[in-house]
């Protein structure tokens, strides 16, 4: 791990809570699911987890967030109440949206976390409204979109970012490449050698960056969120990182190679970061691992609060269609 | 009565649909800072809009609160979305209604159901103006009438006047909304005079207006074919039919309450739109007012809409696709004969 990084070891330490966080949420999830209590679509981001941990201590709640299905990493690291989570993926009443949104369109806007899309490539001309709205408001926000390598190739990228830099929207476009579109590889559906150079064409700064090295994911985002609030506009970040499951729970992965995919699993970068903070002398063996039991409770807590919590009474079915309740 | 001597003087004032429009965007520009209006060509720099609807808004109101976009209609209603989540209130235009197709994952799968989807933490206060409508020949994906997609739609609320009072009134209703709105502006009528509305006035969404009273028929209409419907009804009325028109002015949510009220008089009811007959809005208010009525009606309810190709661009196949004033009367008074059998 580069120490040449002017983060203090505060920050260190939250990067790395936020990290095991949503490791452990992960790994908890697929269990749940596993033994029945949960049923839903669930779109593993095992692997990714430094970035939004590294993005989200650069952010305040204000800072807006649209974010994708393959998302919970990126609410979890932004705030979102874990029981609130919990309740919402399995379809509870208590849940962020009332048990009506799910895990694909989570949203909870005390928390900037505006917009949760199961749409590929929908995040970002969303985060450009909520950018402009900062801009028109001067109130110092900025908004960010997280998105996936295959939503690179869709049409709303392309017009999002040339409209987010025409105008110099405080928007931050971030890139989460885990080298595979649902079930195809970045090499095989994408024309551009890099992503981040797709920033060229916009008239914008693309950064590529080790997706697994959080300090240096830090680095390239407070550049870019202080570039944003200062009026200098968006940039497009690409974070180079591996999915280790696939596409969505319960698929066997057999399009993804597996020599690769171990490989990808030994160099996980949770435990590297984890090592590397005790190495530094920013954290201890006990007081890492006391943080890791209190995700361990809070997790509990949540799954038996979301378990316990009612489903939607049948009441809700047409309410929030409209303000005023559902048309006829 | 002050009141009543301004109105007689704003009412032998006529303006065009499309200065009602204009004005309407002006006066919610001038009334909430929160409302913005963006679209291609929007801005004065740009001509102020393709036919002129947004002429001088933004040397009034400055480029950022009337500004041009990139041809990018995605990007236009993504940018619409994200903002009226943040609390303002945009008013989009996608120049037009065949253009929203580039967008309709946007307006579909975000603006109608953001609300709903976060268990109403979030809505989406905006309005897409739109304007389309076939008799200008320009062919297959200029003219379409596509109401009956969004109507199709929970989520959305769907608009389309027909006089330049409605006009001002739907569109400043429209912009007052928590929800979003699809706005329908015919380009053919766009010059249609009018009384002009007063400032401020406002016309309910969901409410439809009896256009002309009459007792042997109800013409269900909106948008150019509520013109058409009154003209028609003059040609019923030489036959001695008096048929009652009413123009819808919002085809979701429909007033129920008002086409109930007229059919219950009339026994007979005809529902005509531009938009292709099969699976149009016209189907909707049939099969209501059907189920409603049964046992009740003097004849079945029909419907009248374009006939189910593209939008033609030969002159001859265009006026032949376009529901006549004189196809809308004979139609009725087909009801009309059976209904006497």
């Amino acid at each position: 791990m580069n120490d040449n990084y002017a983060v203090d070891g505060e920050t260190r330490v939250e990067i790395y809570r936020r990290m095991a966080l949503l490791k452990a949420n992960d790994e908890r999830s697929r269990k749940v699911i596993k033994t029945g209590r949960l049923m839903m679509p669930y779109y593993s981001y095992r692997g990714q987890e430094c970035i939004p941990a590294a993005l989200a201590v650069n952010l305040t709640d204000r800072d807006y967030l649209c974010t994708i299905y393959r998302g919970i990493h990126d609410m979890l690291a932004k705030g979102l109440p874990l029981k609130e989570l919990w309740a919402e993926i399995a379809g509870r009443i208590d849940g962020s949206c009332k048990g009506k949104g799910g895990p694909m369109h989570l949203t909870s806007p005390d928390k900037g976390i505006m917009v949760t899309t199961g749409i590929v490539g929908s995040s970002m001309p969303i985060a450009n409204g909520l950018a402009l709205a900062a801009q028109l408001s001067g109130d110092g926000r900025v908004a960010v979109a997280t998105f996936g390598d295959g939503a690179s190739n869709i049409g709303a990228f392309h017009e999002a970012l040339n409209m987010a830099s025409v105008w110099k929207l405080p928007a931050i476009f971030l890139c989460q490449n885990n080298q595979y579109g649902e079930h195809t590889t970045y090499e095989k559906a994408t024309s551009a050698l890099r992503i981040a150079d797709r920033a060229i064409a916009y008239n914008m700064p693309g950064v590529r960056v080790d997706g697994n090295d959080p300090l240096a994911v830090h680095a390239v985002t407070l550049e870019a969120i202080e570039r944003a609030r200062n009026g200098g506009g968006p940039t497009l970040i690409e974070a180079m990182t591996f999915r280790f499951h696939g596409h969505i729970y319960g698929d066997d992965d057999a399009y993804m190679d597996p020599a690769r995919k171990k490989a990808a699993m030994e160099a996980d970068p949770v435990p590297i970061y984890r090592a590397s903070l005790i190495a530094g002398g920013f954290a201890t063996e006990e007081s890492l691992s006391r943080i890791e039991t209190e995700i361990e409770a809070a997790l509990d807590e949540a799954v038996e609060y979301a378990l316990a919590s009612p489903m939607p009474g049948e009441e809700e079915l047409t309410t929030d269609v409209y303000a005023e309740g559902a048309a006829a | 009565m002050n009141d009543a001597i301004v109105d007689t003087a704003i009412n032998t004032h006529r303006i065009t649909i499309l200065q009602a429009i204009n004005a309407a965007l002006a006066d919610a520009l001038a009334d909430d800072e929160r409302v913005f209006v963006l679209g291609e060509d929007v801005g004065d720099a740009e001509g102020g809009g393709i036919v002129g609807v947004t002429a001088g808004l933004s040397k009034r109101f400055g480029d950022d609160r009337v500004r041009s976009t990139p041809i990018s209609e995605q990007a236009i209603i993504g940018a619409s979305i994200g903002a009226a989540i943040a609390g303002w209130k945009p008013v989009a235009e996608i120049m037009l209604m065949n253009f929203v197709t580039v967008a309709m994952d946007m307006i579909v799968n975000h603006a109608a159901k953001l609300r709903y989807m976060s268990g109403g933490k979030t809505s989406v206060p905006m309005v897409i103006r739109t304007m389309t409508g076939a008799g200008a020949s320009t062919g297959g994906q200029h003219a379409d009438y596509l109401e009956g997609w969004f109507a199709h739609t929970a989520g959305l609320k769907v608009v389309a006047p027909s006089t330049p009072e409605d006009a001002y009134g739907l569109l400043r209703s429209a912009i007052d909304d928590p929800d979003p709105v699809i706005f329908i502006e015919n380009l053919i009528s766009y010059g249609n005079k009018g009384p002009a509305p007063v400032s401020g006035h406002r016309v309910p969404l969901g409410k439809a207006r009896v256009a002309v009273e009459g007792k042997d028929i109800t013409i269900i209409a909106y948008s150019a074919m509520a013109d058409r419907a009154l003209q028609a009804a003059k040609i019923l009325s030489q036959a001695g039919i008096s048929a009652e028109i009413i123009d819808l002015r919002t085809i979701s949510p429909w007033d129920q309450e008002t086409v109930f009220a007229s059919v219950a008089k009339t026994g007979r009811a005809l529902v005509v739109h531009e938009a292709v007959k099969p699976f149009g809005p016209g189907a909707e208010v049939a099969a209501t007012l059907s189920s409603e009525f049964f046992g009740r009606l003097k004849a079945p309810v029909e419907r009248i809409g374009a006939p189910f190709t593209p939008v033609p661009f030969a002159k001859s196949l265009e006026d032949a696709f376009i529901p006549s004033p004189a196809r809308i009367a004979h139609a009725a008074q087909k009801l009309v004969e059976q209904g006497k059998l």
